[in-house]
């Protein structure tokens, strides 16, 4: 099997000079240790490259987005580390990550400002850091939106817009920090197939520009087969990696790679053992969440 | 890309004047000429197809009272009530907003203000404003002071309660997003939190504003019309109201009463016109 992520680094080869591989070392997430302990996160080790996009799957509720919260440093870990491009993000002596916006996340149900127009929300980042000015940031914003073909709701709120479009404003809005990862949590889980697809070709378009390196959490196993370099099959809770699986289809991707045989042999490969763990998930009642 | 918002961009951003609301308009003019001929019809006759209407009859009709309204109009000392009655109501008001909204959010945001301020707060707050009448007469030095305190207190429970809980409800995300993008704390107040808690803010000014109504009419017939001019009828119109009363003129206190609910429909209404403004966000769409 050739390395996928190989594969797609000479033609975007910012992504090493950027950085942002994460290393998750043996990574333990136990909520409430006094009372009854619930292992969220069981020994979990991940070598996540530099502008690689890894898909984490598994059912919901198992611990993925605990994973994600301690990367981002809106959770502790109880113990293990996880290390960006060599440095410590929280580990020994350091359960929390601070966050930070070389690590940002798109929230699953969107965390644009409902107060802000999309153009205001697309500045925040940069104008709160000081790297631009409000004029250098509006502009670099307006170039950004057209790319992504978002020029024409730059003036509208986030309420006025379809959730589709707002997904794409929130990870422009992202980009605009130039952050070295982007950690997706789930962000198209209530959207509708149709829009679904759209939005994969979206963000592969735009991850095509800004190859930077995106830790996405679904559940949605063609989802994952389709926009990542790898897919991370997780265990029901505690969560650790059940199966890693190159995807070696080779990028730049469209619509027409979901009926190539080799996803489909890709997707008989994995969709046992999601389901394996679906039905475990299932079996205990675990909530959806 | 983008078609499906593009396509309604240019309606958007049209304002809160969007479309005159012609229907609806006309259903209240109806539905105010048909209330006004019914009762005119019920205090003339005292009764209704046959069966007599008990209380009704003892009401004056509408067309005495737009008689007594029209003579009111050149009366100096009507308009002085409502000036009167306005004043008190605004600086009570006001008074509410200045004090309630940094104290509602000092509460959410910090843990140990929350802690010392709210358990008074809760104590207090059952007290109705009519009860703290006699104290305050008592304790303010004027009876101005004393009845815009009791109108103060009308709203200020209502508004401190709507921040409290509209800055308490900002989804945690937004700060999780605010604080990864590098915003400061001060940022953070004053981009997330501030705008935030503006829609409730409006909610509990509108709903305090029409407490504050309620109070100041009640507060001036108890505390009686201070600042009155010409044979008391500039006390305030809860004083004109009740003078009319003592005074025997029926028409009068009717005239009183719907000049209370035409100006507190008028504050409501800018209320809500500057929280519509101030939320555009929120806007119709």
């Amino acid at each position: 099997m050739i390395s996928a992520v190989e594969n797609i680094q000479p033609a975007n080869a910012p992504a090493s000079a950027r950085g942002g591989a994460i290393q998750i070392e043996d990574v333990v997430k136990v909520y409430d240790p006094e009372g009854a302990a619930v292992m969220a996160v069981d020994h979990c080790s991940l070598d996540i490259k530099a502008g690689e996009i890894c898909m984490i799957v598994g059912p919901s509720g198992c611990g993925k987005t605990t994973l994600l919260n301690a990367i981002a440093g809106f959770h502790d870990i109880t113990s293990g580390s996880i290390h960006m491009d060599g440095e410590l993000l929280c580990g020994p002596g350091k359960p929390m990550a601070e966050p930070g916006s070389d690590r940002i996340v798109v929230f699953q149900n969107g965390a644009l400002f409902p107060w802000r127009t999309n153009l205001e929300n697309v500045i925040f980042g940069p104008v709160m850091q000081g790297t631009m000015t409000k004029a250098q940031a509006i502009d670099k914003a307006r170039g950004m939106m057209a790319d992504a073909g978002l020029n024409d709701v730059e003036y509208n709120y986030p309420g006025e817009i379809s959730s589709g479009v707002r997904r794409r404003v929130e990870i422009v809005r992202a980009l605009m920090n130039d952050p070295k990862v982007l950690l997706f949590d789930e962000p198209y889980r209530a959207l509708d197939s149709l829009t679904k697809s759209v939005m994969h070709e979206a963000l592969l378009e735009i991850y095509y520009r800004n190859p930077v390196t995106i830790f996405f959490i679904t559940h949605d196993l063609e989802e994952a087969l389709f926009v990542g370099h790898r897919v991370v099959i997780m265990t029901t809770r505690p969560c650790k990696p059940k199966k890693i699986l190159d995807v070696d289809i080779p990028h730049p991707r469209d619509y027409g790679v979901l009926t190539s045989k080799r996803f489909r042999e890709l997707m008989e490969e994995t969709v046992d053992a999601v389901h394996e763990e679906a039905l475990k998930a299932f079996d205990r009642g675990e909530k959806e969440g | 890309m983008a078609t499906a918002a593009s396509a309604h961009a240019g309606s958007l951003r049209s304002g809160p004047f969007k479309k005159l609301p012609v229907r609806s308009l006309r259903r209240g003019v109806v539905s105010i000429i048909v209330f006004l001929v019914l009762w005119e019809i019920g205090s003339r006759f005292g009764e209704w197809t046959g069966i007599s209407l008990p209380w009704i009859g003892r009401v004056p009709p509408p067309t005495d009272v737009l008689v007594t309204w029209n003579t009111l109009l050149t009366d100096q000392g009507y308009w002085y009530s409502w000036y009167q009655t306005y004043l008190r109501v605004f600086a009570g008001f006001l008074a509410a907003m200045v004090v309630g909204i940094p104290f509602g959010l000092a509460m959410a945001i910090s843990r140990s203000a929350y802690g010392i301020l709210f358990p008074p707060f809760e104590v207090l707050r059952p007290i109705p404003p009519l009860a703290w009448v006699p104290a305050s007469i008592i304790f303010w030095p004027t009876q101005e002071l004393s009845i815009a305190f009791v109108t103060f207190l009308g709203a200020f429970y209502t508004i401190v309660i709507n921040v409290l809980g509209g800055a308490k409800s900002i989804d945690v995300r937004y700060f999780q997003a605010a604080q990864s993008m590098g915003a400061s704390s001060w940022n953070v107040f004053s981009r997330i939190i501030l705008p935030g808690t503006l829609p409730s803010i409006f909610v509990g000014a509108a709903v305090g504003m029409g407490i504050t109504w309620e109070v100041v009419v009640a507060a001036e017939m108890i505390s009686g019309g201070g600042g009155a001019i010409q044979g008391g009828s500039g006390g305030g119109l809860g004083f004109f109201i009740w003078n009319s009363y003592v005074g025997g003129s029926d028409t009068q206190i009717v005239v009183g009463m719907i000049s209370i609910g035409i100006a507190g429909y008028v504050s409501s209404s800018l209320i809500r016109l500057l929280g519509t403004f101030a939320t555009p966000w929120l806007r119709q769409r």
